[in-house]
């Protein structure tokens, strides 16, 4: 089958892709052999709906077929958004040192706008609020003298929670 | 939960193997078997402990866009904003976040055009203006919850 792989790039069958997505995007059902439970919606055999998978893996396209947990059911009830204005020039180490501490989940650069002074998101989770300030501090020790001003914003409300629709 | 559940909610944040029969492989490596370890998945999707198994896209790769964004909201209005964004499909995630900015919320559409038109949207049918923060670099995603 390694021979078809090629035609399943997903920039070249972008449709292909597309039905995947929206067969998938609600859940993978929990039967014994999910692979072919796919292939007999896309037309294809198991063995390309494999290789499709393991080709978008590695292209970046599907992380990983996993499952996601509830934190806020797991113990995890406190996420502070920590938002950092950094010094751009050190942004290319400080980003990477960040978001490599155990306890942020996603860190990124985003732009400055008027009334928004904030370039450096780090998101931290915790079991309790003593456990995400503590992670702000060490932030900001990490960050040092490259770091100017910094928030907290704590959230107080899921208002709406659903996958991402493509 | 027993220690089973929690061995395979660590396990399964790493994701189902990709090889033939992935369950029975999932079941060789937690010394259990098949059925079971699919029946005690559902168990925890119906009791939400899991909120979803299966395919995490990269949206961006797929050739969609997203953007994070934040209205300021007036306390008197809130709810009523907050209804106009839960009855958008484009919005989706939404949080109320102790801040002037107190509403903070990711966009999700197809084609990067979508992204400022759902802005513009947002804007003309609250009459606010939306703070808009695409992520310019990414330096990191993913946090196991180990339980």
């Amino acid at each position: 089958m390694s021979a078809c792989i090629s035609q399943f790039d997903g920039r070249s069958d972008p449709a292909l892709i597309r039905s995947l997505v929206e067969l998938t995007q609600a859940g993978l059902p929990l039967v014994d052999n999910p692979w072919a439970w796919i292939g007999e919606r896309l037309g294809l055999d198991e063995d390309t709906v494999l290789a499709l998978l393991h080709q978008l893996q590695a292209g970046g396209a599907i992380r990983r077929i996993a499952a996601v947990p509830n934190h806020y059911r797991l113990g995890y009830r406190h996420n502070g958004m920590t938002v950092w204005d950094v010094d751009d020039t050190h942004l290319p180490r400080l980003g990477p040192l960040l978001g490599a501490q155990p306890f942020v989940s996603h860190c990124y650069r985003r732009p400055r706008r008027d009334g928004w002074r904030y370039n450096l998101f780090a998101m931290v989770h915790g079991r309790s609020t003593d456990e995400i300030e503590d992670y702000r501090a060490q932030i900001r020790q990490l960050l040092g003298d490259a770091c100017r001003a910094d928030e907290m914003l704590v959230s107080s409300r899921i208002l709406k929670k659903t996958g991402l629709r493509v | 939960m027993d220690d089973l559940d929690r061995r395979l909610i660590n396990r399964l944040q790493y994701g189902l193997p990709l090889v033939k029969r992935p369950w029975q492989a999932l079941a060789d490596e937690l010394k259990s078997d098949s059925q079971t370890l699919r029946d005690r998945v559902q168990a925890l999707l119906d009791d939400g402990t899991l909120t979803r198994f299966g395919p995490m896209f990269d949206i961006d790769r797929l050739g969609g866009a997203f953007t994070l964004a934040a209205l300021s909201v007036p306390d008197e209005r809130f709810d009523t904003v907050a209804a106009q964004l839960e009855a958008m499909p484009e919005v989706a995630h939404n949080y109320r976040r102790e801040h002037a900015w107190n509403m903070w919320f990711v966009l999700g559409c197809t084609a990067p055009e979508g992204i400022a038109e759902t802005i513009a949207r947002i804007e003309a049918q609250t009459g606010l203006p939306v703070l808009n923060l695409p992520k310019e670099e990414t330096y990191h995603v993913g946090l196991h919850f180990s339980v």
